[in-house]
C-alpha cells in the first residue's frame, strides 16, 4: 500500500510521554486507556521534566516501562508513602501515585489514608476494577456483593468477607483532601472528563492546595472472564450502581 | 573515620541525641521515623531542632514504621540524603523496605537502637537483632552495610561514615546500637557541620529534562536471567566492600584466651580483660565494628593452638556464628550471652575466662 500523510490532517499522535514499549494489558483493559490519558495531561500541561511518578505492585507494576517520566516502582501497598518521600524532598515537582484497588485500599490502606490526612499535595490515581488482576482473579476490597472471584468462588458474602470498601468516599471526609472524584475510561466522554480532572489536580497540585484523589471504575476482563465489550456493560450495569462516576469533594473553584 | 572534622570541645549528650544533632550537621534532607522505646529521643530531638537551624529539612513522623521505610524509599529514590531509625519491632516491620531498597540501590541510613526481644519484649538493651542485620532481615539475598557503635562519640561519628559508604557503595547503611548506648550519656566530640557535602545523584528521579532517558528506580527484573545479573552485580559489590572492614583489637598477640564482642558488650570485655590481667591472666579482645562485612580475616588470623575464643553478647548467641566460621575449628570457640535485656558484668565474664584457662590448661603458662 502506497502510504503518504500529504494533505492529510493530523489528528492523534503518541504523547512523548509514553515510550514505544508495547503495552502488556490484556485486550480491553482499562489501564492501557488510563496511562495514556494520564501521560497526554502531562504533555500538554509541558510538565513532563518536573513529573515524578510511582507504580504499585498489581498489574500497573510496569507503569514506568510505558509512561515516559522519572518513575518509581514501589512495594505493594506503599506508593503513597513512597510519593510522600517523593513530594517532601521535591516539593516544587509534580508528583503522582497510580495504583489499583488491592495495592491502595486493601494492603496500602493505612498509607492511603495518612497521605491523604496529611494533604500531601500529590495525585492519587485508583484504578478501581474489583478485582486482583495481576495475581490472577482474586477477591479485592472493591468485589462487588455476591461476585465470583476465585477467593470468593461462591461470590462474596459481605457478612463474612466484609462489604465492598468506597475507599474513595472515606478519604473524602478528610481535610487533606482537596479534590475528590470518581472517573472512568470505557468511552471517549468518559475519557474527556477524566482528563478535565486530571488536568484540574495537577493545577491544584501546583498551588499545593492539598491531595487530589481521582478514582478511575475501571474493568478486568480477564480476571471477570468477560469479553472487552460484556465488562464495559457489566461495569455500567453493576460496577457504577455502587461507585457512581461524578465528582465527591470539589473545591469552590469548580463549583 | 580519620578524616572526620570534629569539633573542639566535647558535649555530654544521650547517644540517641548525638546521633540525631550529627544527622542535622551530615545534611541529611530528610528524616521519616516512628516513636518506639529506646530510640524515640531521636524523633524528638529533630522536630525540636531541625524546624529551628535547617527549616528546608524533611522531618516527618510516618503512621508506621512500614510508611517510614517507603517515605526513605521514596525520598532516596529521589536523590536526598535521608534517614530512618527504630528499635527492634519497627525495625522487624520495615524489613521488606529494607529489601526493596537494598536491590534498587538506594543510599540511605537506617538505625536500630535494639531492644530485648522476641516479639514485644522488654525495652531494655540488647543484641538480639544481629541475624537480622547482618544476614538479610527481609527476603532475597542482598546484604546491608552494618556499624556497631559502642559508645555516644560512635553514635555520632557512624552517623557521617554510615552515610558516606551508602553513598559510595549505593546501598543502605545501618547503625546497630543498643538501648544502653542510645539511652547513655557521654562525652561527645560533635562532628562538624557540613563536612559531608551531598550531591544529587544522575541516576535520581528528580523529573526528566529533555534530551535524557527517564531514570526510574525499581527491583522488579521478571526474566531470570536479567534477575540473576542484578544478583551477580550485588554480590560484585559485597566483595568490594570487603575492604570496609573494620575492627578494633585488644592485647591479642599474646592473649591465652581472646574475647570477641561487639557494641556494648565489648565495653563489657574490656573491664573483664582488665580484672584478667590483674589476675595475671592474658586475655585479649576483638571488637567488630562493622558487623557487615564481618573481620573473618583478623580473626582466622588470630585462631591457632593453645588459645580459646569466648564470643559475649546480649542475644543467645548469634556473632558466634560467625567468629566459629572465621576460626574454622583452629581454635575452640565458646559463647556466654545474657538475653532478655539482662547486661553481662565483667565479673561473669571473668568467672568465665577462668573456668576456661583451668579448663584448656591455660592457666599454667599465664600465671608465671
Ligand atoms: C507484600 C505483598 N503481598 C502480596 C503481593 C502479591 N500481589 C501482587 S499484585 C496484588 C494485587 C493487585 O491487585 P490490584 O492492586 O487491585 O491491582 P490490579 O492488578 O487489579 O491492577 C497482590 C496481592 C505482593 N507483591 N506483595
Amino acid at each position: 500500500m502506497n502510504t503518504t500523510t500529504e494533505g492529510m490532517e493530523l489528528v492523534y499522535e503518541k504523547p512523548d510521554t509514553l515510550t514505544e514499549t508495547p503495552m502488556h494489558y490484556c485486550p480491553g483493559c482499562g489501564h492501557g486507556v488510563a496511562h495514556k490519558v494520564l501521560m497526554e495531561v502531562i504533555e500538554e500541561m509541558g510538565i513532563t521534566q518536573d513529573t515524578v511518578g510511582v507504580a504499585p505492585v498489581g498489574c500497573s507494576v510496569f507503569a514506568y516501562m510505558y509512561m515516559n517520566v522519572d518513575m518509581q516502582e514501589a512495594a505493594h501497598g506503599r506508593a503513597s508513602a513512597a510519593a510522600t518521600g517523593v513530594k517532601r524532598v521535591l516539593p516544587e515537582k509534580y508528583v503522582f501515585s497510580y495504583q489499583g484497588d488491592g495495592d491502595l485500599a486493601a494492603i496500602g490502606t493505612a498509607e492511603t489514608i495518612h497521605t491523604v490526612n496529611r494533604g500531601e499535595n500529590i495525585l492519587m490515581v485508583f484504578i478501581n476494577n474489583g478485582i486482583y488482576g495481576m495475581t490472577g482473579g482474586q477477591m479485592a476490597p472493591t468485589s462487588l456483593e455476591g461476585m465470583k472471584t476465585s477467593t470468593s468462588p461462591y461470590g462474596r458474602e459481605c457478612s463474612t468477607m466484609g462489604s465492598p470498601l468506597k475507599m474513595t468516599e472515606l478519604i473524602a471526609h478528610l481535610p487533606g483532601a482537596y479534590y475528590v472524584t470518581r472517573q472512568s475510561v470505557h468511552t471517549a466522554a468518559a475519557v474527556r472528563k477524566l482528563k478535565k480532572a486530571l488536568k484540574f489536580s495537577f493545577e491544584a497540585q501546583k498551588q499545593k492546595k492539598g491531595t487530589c484523589f481521582v478514582e478511575i471504575v475501571s474493568n478486568c476482563p480477564s480476571g471477570w472472564k468477560m469479553t472487552p465489550l460484556e465488562a464495559n456493560d457489566w461495569m455500567e450495569k453493576n460496577m457504577f450502581p455502587y461507585f457512581p462516576p461524578g465528582d465527591i469533594k470539589v473545591p469552590n473553584e469548580l463549583k | 573515620m580519620s578524616t572526620l572534622q570534629r569539633e573542639e570541645t566535647p558535649k555530654l549528650m544521650k547517644g540517641n541525641e548525638a546521633l540525631a544533632e550529627a544527622a542535622i550537621r551530615a545534611d541529611m534532607q530528610a528524616y521519616f521515623g516512628y516513636p518506639i522505646t529506646p530510640q524515640s529521643e531521636v524523633l524528638e530531638y529533630l522536630t525540636e531542632e531541625v524546624p529551628k537551624r535547617k527549616p528546608n529539612t524533611v522531618v516527618l513522623q510516618a503512621e508506621s514504621e512500614v510508611a517510614s521505610i517507603n517515605m526513605v524509599y521514596g525520598a532516596g529514590g529521589a536523590g536526598a540524603r535521608v534517614m530512618t531509625s527504630s528499635s527492634s519491632p519497627g525495625f522487624s516491620l520495615m524489613q521488606e523496605g529494607v529489601s526493596y531498597l537494598a536491590a534498587s540501590e538506594i543510599p540511605c541510613l537506617l538505625v536500630n537502637v535494639q531492644r530485648g526481644g522476641p516479639g514485644l519484649g522488654t525495652i531494655q538493651p540488647a543484641q538480639g537483632d544481629y541475624f537480622q542485620a547482618v544476614k538479610g532481615g527481609g527476603h532475597g539475598d542482598y546484604h546491608i552495610i552494618v556499624l556497631a557503635p559502642n559508645s555516644v562519640q560512635e553514635m555520632a561519628d557512624f552517623v557521617f561514615e554510615g552515610w558516606r559508604l551508602a553513598e559510595e557503595y549505593r546501598m543502605p547503611a545501618l547503625i546497630l546500637a543498643d538501648g544502653a548506648v542510645g539511652q547513655m550519656m557521654e562525652k561527645v566530640y560533635l562532628p562538624k557541620d557540613g563536612s559531608l557535602p551531598h550531591q544529587t545523584a544522575a541516576w535520581a528521579t528528580t523529573g526528566k529534562p529533555k534530551g535524557r532517558d527517564r531514570n526510574f528506580i525499581t527491583s522488579l527484573h521478571m526474566e531470570p536471567d536479567k534477575m540473576e545479573q542484578v544478583n551477580l552485580h550485588l554480590q560484585d559489590k559485597y566483595r568490594k566492600l570487603r575492604k570496609e572492614e573494620r575492627y578494633e583489637l585488644f592485647n591479642v598477640k599474646d592473649a591465652d584466651v581472646i574475647l570477641v564482642a561487639f557494641g556494648l558488650t565489648a565495653r563489657i570485655c574490656n573491664k573483664a580483660q582488665q580484672l584478667a590481667a590483674e589476675k595475671g591472666l592474658r586475655v585479649g579482645v576483638v571488637r567488630p565494628i562493622t558487623l557487615y562485612p564481618f573481620p573473618y580475616d583478623i580473626i582466622a588470623s588470630l585462631a591457632g593452638p593453645n588459645r580459646v575464643f569466648l564470643t559475649v553478647e546480649m542475644n543467645a548467641g548469634q556473632m558466634v556464628e560467625d567468629v566459629r566460621l572465621a576460626v574454622n575449628g583452629k581454635s575452640p570457640v565458646y559463647f556466654r550471652g545474657r538475653m532478655g535485656g539482662m547486661i553481662p558484668n565483667p565479673e561473669d565474664i571473668l568467672l568465665e575466662i577462668e573456668a576456661l584457662a583451668e579448663k584448656h590448661n591455660l592457666v599454667n603458662q599465664t600465671v608465671r
